[in-house]
């Protein structure tokens, strides 16, 4: 990154360069605009500058066709921003279903990362070069944002609940991670930066990272699914007093009254702190809430480990 | 003294029999002030007390510019800067920019425009600057008690549960001030609809009135809702009534849909009445009607009624549904087309015009390019795939830096001048206040333009300390929001240097059209002897100068 000074920022995400063409579109539609609107200004206030006091020109009522045209066209050109806005906005939101999973928990004022194979870094973030990456975050106080200049993706992070964002970096290098949200005192603080890595140093960051040897995050969410006897009542189907979680994660599932909702990330959580919000039909309302009880790192665990279960056999990621 | 006035006088009105007196020298003494009825003095009271705040946040910039001139936090700590920036914002919002045009240019020309003696309700009027005045003293007592760091915005949980500033005490002062502002809708409204002169039908009335028209009921419909919003922070607050703050069962949320519901119809409040001067102006010093008059009167409507229905533009990375920020978006590019239809209007307007270049008409014109280049980056921010991106940060700044100094301020300004000779009798320094303009619109853009690039390059807002590639673009904002205080300073000085020096005032020292300039000026403390009858359109530039009837 250059050091001295910079004018505009790096473009290292796939979706970047689209967001920059869009840019350069709205920018050429500005300057046309703003153009004509001072072109036509000075040159009316010049051209028909006062010569006399006694000057009375005739009035001019108004024009219906040109009124129409100053309608028309700004009307068409903003039509074509909101559509080639909105299309790449649902691509910048949807993130692809391969993709790298990380979690991210923000506090007052730092940044917590962990990888699927239980690495823990913190205002640092590792990740391979061409590699879709989604992020699943959660803040532990007030609200904060994701921020990433270089990859032109941000997303707020919220409270009691999660929010996901994703990229996929296409150079190596250091980027800057900012909070974005105002967050207290040390708001500009909150910063750290994104390493990305080609993959065969991303593999070899993994194994001497200081989480090496760590267990995956899904199976410390085993070790507290039965720490925190999930199990007595989530057992194999049709035994349990509670519904079977496994091939549940990315599935509908039925609730109580008709409705049914996506088995996700935000779903699994809500369901461990609330669990009568959404009551899966054919069960009672008999599972006590989980909230004040286990901490963000925790719920990240267990809705892994639940995660790891509805995939196949061997599908934790890495 | 009195044979000087005399003079001036005897030139216009050979049949009027002139005793000297008028509202401003009706009475003496605090007290013909503090407890007065008179619109016109009642704009003066705001002119005063809002010129006050317009100091103290234009000197809380100063200090955010300064800090930001290095990378470092080097001038003051966080905690003082964050601080800064938020009595900044609220200040210049709530104290400054929503009272400005309508509590002292609308306050003191809705009723003479429309040919009437008073507002409706004008012990209202008065009561409305006593309660923004207590507003006042409560956020005045904030800052004095430690000051407050949630940024203007109030986002909860952050201001109802994590703050340790003086949260209360500002939320009680913008609560309170909030009144101030429906008192003075309510009145701007029930006058324009009960009090205007015989023969003044709504298609006669001056721009000026459409605007203040559709920022009262802006004013009434929005303000309630911020009051309600602000009431429920303090519940949270001081007695953990689970709202907003998840940990206690609530939805933060719902506090940014709450407090753009009003906030973002606040910047209308803060630009119509900009745009209701500069249609006077520009049809005054190009001698011209305003062309497509109708198109500029319904455009106002049509802004205050969109203006409701885009709040969650400023929401799209929030956590909200992507659909409901599709529908946003859709609407935020659709509250674009009354804003362009003025601009090209205004433009027109020039075309065969006679046009001159006094210091309001060259506000009029730095306005509608400023106001261009703020409505249209507005433009970006409201397509979702780029908000994204810029989303707070120094984009958005610069954005509604354009819309409320280039726009709103500029506005006030050019409207300032224009009628200074009518609210004071005195004629202000021309040629010192063209250069003041002028220095005004070179610090500005060198200000905010540089401001835009920053943030497409990434830097958030509300950052006291910043990463050293960004430097030079935050040592050339700097530069020129040091060239933009002293312009400040030059209208102040040399407006308070012409109530003394000033050359006296004619009644219409501009030949412009309207019942404002068919009076005496200053006006006489019941505005008109008797009640004028409106038999034409709003700017019959083509005809002579009416003669002054009293």
């Amino acid at each position: 990154m250059a050091s001295d000074y910079q004018l505009f920022p790096d473009q290292a995400s796939t979706l970047a360069p689209q967001v920059d063409a869009l840019y350069y579109f709205l920018i050429a539609v500005s300057v046309a605009f703003t153009a004509l609107i001072f072109f036509l200004v000075v040159y009316f206030a010049v051209k028909y500058r006062r010569r006399s006091d006694l000057d009375r020109p005739k009035p001019i009522h108004g024009d219906a066709r040109l009124e129409f045209v100053w309608i028309a066209v700004p009307l068409g050109l903003t039509m074509v921003m909101f559509v080639w806005g909105a299309s790449l906005f649902f691509d910048l939101r949807r993130p692809p279903s391969d993709a790298l999973e990380i979690y991210a928990v923000s506090k007052q004022w730092m940044w917590k990362f962990q990888h699927p194979g239980g690495q823990r870094e913190i205002n640092e973030l590792h990740v391979p070069v061409g590699r879709p990456v989604k992020l699943t975050m959660t803040s532990e106080d007030v609200i904060h944002s994701w921020f990433v200049p270089a990859f032109r993706t941000k997303m707020d992070v919220l409270p009691g609940r999660y929010t996901m964002a994703w990229f996929e970096a296409t150079k190596p290098g250091s980027f800057h991670l900012f909070c974005a949200e105002y967050c207290g005192t040390d708001h500009s603080h909150m910063t750290g930066r994104i390493v990305v890595m080609t993959p065969a140093q991303y593999e070899r960051w993994l194994s001497n990272s200081n989480g090496a040897g760590a267990q995956s995050l899904a199976s410390v969410g085993e070790q507290l699914f039965h720490q925190q006897r999930c199990d007595t009542c989530h057992m194999e189907r049709g035994k349990g007093t509670g519904p079977a979680l496994a091939g549940l994660f990315g599935n509908d599932v039925a609730l109580r009254g008709g409705n049914s909702v996506t088995a996700d990330e935000t779903y699994i959580r809500e369901s461990i702190l609330k669990p009568n919000a959404k009551l899966v039909a054919g069960y009672a309302a008999v599972m006590p809430t989980y909230a004040g009880l286990i901490t963000e790192d925790n719920l990240i665990q267990l809705v892994s480990y639940v995660k790891a279960l509805g995939q196949d056999t061997g599908g934790e990621a890495q | 003294m009195s044979t000087t006035v005399f003079e001036r006088r005897s030139n216009f009105v050979a049949d009027w029999v002139f005793s000297g007196e008028h509202y401003l020298n009706i009475n003496y003494g605090i007290r013909s002030w503090l407890l007065t009825v008179d619109h016109k003095r009642i704009a003066l009271l705001y002119l005063v007390s809002i010129s006050l705040f317009f100091f103290l946040g234009g000197a809380f910039a100063v200090l955010i510019r300064l800090e930001l001139l290095t990378p470092q936090g080097d001038l003051v700590q966080a905690e003082t800067y964050n601080k800064l920036f938020t009595m900044h914002g609220i200040i210049m919002i709530f104290f400054f920019l929503i009272p400005s045009i309508p509590a002292v240019l609308g306050n003191f020309l809705i009723p003479i425009m429309i040919g009437a003696r008073d507002m409706a309700f004008p012990r209202l009027n008065l009561a409305s600057w006593y309660v923004y005045t207590l507003g006042g003293l409560f956020t005045l007592g904030a800052i004095i008690g430690g000051g407050v760091d949630t940024g203007w915005t109030f986002y909860t949980p952050y201001s109802s549960t994590y703050a340790n500033s003086q949260v209360i005490l500002t939320a009680l002062g913008i609560f309170v001030t909030g009144f101030s502002s429906i008192l003075t809708g309510l009145n701007f409204i029930v006058t324009i609809h009960t009090m205007r002169a015989p023969g003044l039908t709504w298609f006669r009335l001056p721009l000026f009135i459409w605007a203040h028209y559709a920022t009262g009921l802006i004013m009434i419909l929005g303000t309630p809702v911020i009051a309600t919003t602000i009431f429920l922070v303090g519940l949270e607050r001081l007695l953990g009534v689970g709202i907003f703050d998840p940990a206690l069962g609530g939805d933060p949320i719902l506090f940014q849909h709450l407090f753009w519901f009003y906030s973002h119809p606040a910047v209308y409040i803060m630009i119509l009445p900009a745009m209701g001067v500069i249609s006077e102006i520009i049809a005054c010093f190009a001698r011209k009607r305003i062309f497509g008059y109708d198109y500029v009167a319904f455009s106002s409507v049509a802004i205050a009624v969109f203006g409701f229905l885009v709040w969650g533009h400023h929401m799209f990375v929030s956590g909200q549904s992507p659909y409901a920020g599709m529908v946003f978006s859709f609407l935020s590019m659709l509250v674009a087309i009354p804003s362009a239809i003025k601009v090209f209007n205004w433009t027109a307007t020039l075309y065969k015009g006679s046009v001159s270049y006094d210091t309001p008409m060259l506000y009029a014109m730095g306005f509608i390019g400023l106001f261009t280049i703020g409505g249209l980056t507005g433009l970006f921010l409201a397509t979702l795939g780029l908000d994204v991106h810029m989303h707070d940060t120094y984009f958005v700044v610069a954005h509604f830096h354009y819309i409320m100094v280039g726009g709103a301020l500029m506005g006030y300004l050019g409207g300032l001048h224009f009628w200074w000779p009518k609210m004071t009798g005195r004629m202000y320094p021309e040629g010192w206040a063209r250069i003041a303009a002028l220095i005004l619109f070179v610090g500005f853009n060198l200000t905010f333009f540089p401001q835009f690039l920053l943030g497409y390059l990434g830097m958030p807002r509300r950052y006291h300390v910043y990463p050293e590639e960004m430097q030079i673009l935050n040592v050339m904002s700097t530069a020129g929001a040091s060239i933009l205080a002293a312009g400040f300073l030059m209208p102040m000085s040399y407006f308070v240097w012409s109530l003394r020096y000033g050359k006296m005032a004619s009644p219409n020292p501009w030949k412009a059209k309207g019942l404002e300039w068919e009076i005496p000026s200053p006006p006489l403390h019941q505005n008109f002897e008797t009640t004028p009858v409106v038999t034409h359109e709003a700017y019959p530039y083509s005809t002579p100068e009416a003669k002054v009837v009293i």
